[in-house]
């Protein structure tokens, strides 16, 4: 059975504009979540996010570049560079044709959609730039990274909602050691914050005004983020022969559809994709250390993804670590489970634990190791990345120490 | 004027529930009514529309809430309350 490592990191989100400053930002319990500054935030109920600041675009593309690059692209490329200097690979001849993109977003462009939409309809303009529908398109970061790299092997775009990303990582996965390809550039991106992008989330009322605080007795709902995350999965041998730099091995994917409720969670659902990693992995549930959460903060997907978990791994539940650093970074939608894929990479590399942060009081509902507020030092040798979407489309990763 | 807001709140609930007016007691739970989250997230947005006001409700916790949704007699002193407060200019 071919194998598949991680030989490559890069990201930009709330926390941070490159890796070193996100691990570090995790480590510290850091909180990214702030008042969002946006065009006509005035008219939001909800005002604060994670968003990315101090970024400057003009500084890192050329005016061609940013009339085609809607802001989740711009993030993609940013995280992949900083992903493919790390792994340093270049990619020609038969390696090119064998390696592909496959990146997770659920919206896409919505900073272009939002923006075309007020001129065409707010200023009633009739006429939009041309560029509209290439910056747009949820593929467009798939593609400009297979432009920048010349990787021509298999490309595409997955959107899953809130599991976007972990679903993308899931098919570069089986896409290598099915033998499909030998290099994938995966993860996944987001940019809703827009006007519109959280006007939409506002009337599900689902949404915290102050904080996200997953797994605590007094959470009130998610927050959202923005920004990507990039990897390098390779096929092992051929990282080995190289002599690359391996972060982690990719050892397990499962996914399952709760074919239930468009919104609410599903405990069995959840479960049967957490199981189905682990013996895709060929892990006994002893072994999984730690678990980058879903942990929303809202009431139903804490108490839910904590049920889920106790019923796949029974007494071991009480013995693993489970955080959402989502209490940090924010819920980056399509791009979460990449960002969140950083933590899980530190928990094996560094052996340190990043914390759910803004916890004040137990619940109950979810009463596991959720290291509170404090990064942990901890060996762990396995960990799994849970991610859950609205639709209830479920997928979960399982990744070891790099042999 | 409290009247016709009892009479449009009972008309949004019963259409969410898909019953007649007169089938909704005053009394009955949202539950009882059949009415699930998603119902009930549709239904406070329809109040907030026909009577244009701002109902502070979040889903994740609908106890801590000003908005009382124990019952349908509950909402309709909720948003009454509501539209006396918004609309008192």
């Amino acid at each position: 059975m071919r194998r598949v490592v991680i030989t490559g990191q890069g990201t930009i989100n709330a926390l941070g504009h490159d890796v070193p400053q996100t691990l570090e930002a995790m480590r510290e319990g850091r909180c990214g979540i702030g008042p969002l500054e946006l065009r006509d935030v005035e008219r939001l109920s909800v005002k604060i996010g994670g968003q990315v600041t101090g970024y400057d675009p003009e500084a890192l593309f050329n005016r061609q570049q940013i009339a085609l690059y809607d802001r989740f692209t711009q993030f993609t490329l940013i995280a992949a560079r900083q992903a493919l200097h790390g792994a340093g690979l270049t990619f020609a001849g038969d390696l090119a044709a064998r390696s592909g993109v496959v990146f997770g977003t659920a919206g896409g462009g919505v900073n272009t959609w939002d923006e075309n939409y007020r001129s065409v309809y707010e200023e009633g303009k009739n006429r939009v730039h041309p560029f509209v529908v290439p910056k747009l398109m949820n593929n467009a970061a798939a593609s400009h990274v297979s432009m920048e790299w010349n990787l021509k092997g298999p490309s595409f775009s997955v959107a899953t909602a809130c599991a976007s990303s972990n679903h993308a990582m899931g098919l570069a996965f089986q896409l290598i050691r099915g033998g499909g390809a030998d290099v994938m550039i995966t993860g996944g991106s987001e940019a809703m914050l827009s006007f519109g992008g959280i006007k939409a989330w506002e009337g599900l009322r689902v949404m915290s005004k102050d904080a996200c605080r997953p797994f605590s007795a007094n959470r009130n709902g998610m927050v959202q983020g923005e920004g990507a995350a990039v990897f390098v999965f390779e096929e092992y041998e051929h990282a080995k022969q190289r002599g690359a730099e391996i972060l982690a091995e990719v050892v397990g994917f499962a996914m399952t559809s709760d074919a239930a409720d468009i919104v609410m969670p599903s405990q069995q659902g959840a479960a049967r994709a957490i199981t189905g990693a682990l013996r895709d992995a060929r892990l006994d549930p002893s072994a999984i250390g730690y678990i980058n959460a879903h942990g929303t903060g809202t009431a139903a997907n804490d108490k839910v993804e904590c049920a889920a978990v106790a019923h796949a791994f029974g007494h071991h539940a009480d013995d693993l670590m489970i955080s959402s650093t989502k209490s940090m970074h924010g819920h980056l939608i399509g791009g979460t489970g990449a960002v969140e894929l950083l933590a899980c990479i530190m928990a094996l590399r560094d052996g340190i634990i990043a914390p759910t942060i803004g916890y004040e009081e137990p619940d109950p509902e979810c009463a596991l190791d959720v290291v509170p507020n404090v990064a942990r030092e901890a060996k762990v040798g396995a960990v799994l990345s849970n991610a859950f979407a609205f639709g209830g489309l479920n997928a979960v990763l399982a990744l070891r120490a790099a042999p | 004027m409290s009247e016709s807001i009892r009479d449009k709140v009972i008309a949004i609930i019963a259409e969410q529930a898909v019953l007649e007016p007169g089938d909704v007691s005053m009394d009955a739970t949202l539950q009882d009514l059949g009415i699930d989250s998603l119902g009930l997230v549709e239904s406070i947005f329809a109040i907030e529309e026909a009577f244009d006001i701002q109902v502070p409700f979040n889903a994740n916790e609908p106890e801590a809430s000003d908005f009382d949704i124990s019952s349908v007699a509950a909402i309709v002193a909720a948003v009454e309350a509501l539209v006396a407060e918004q609309k008192s200019t």
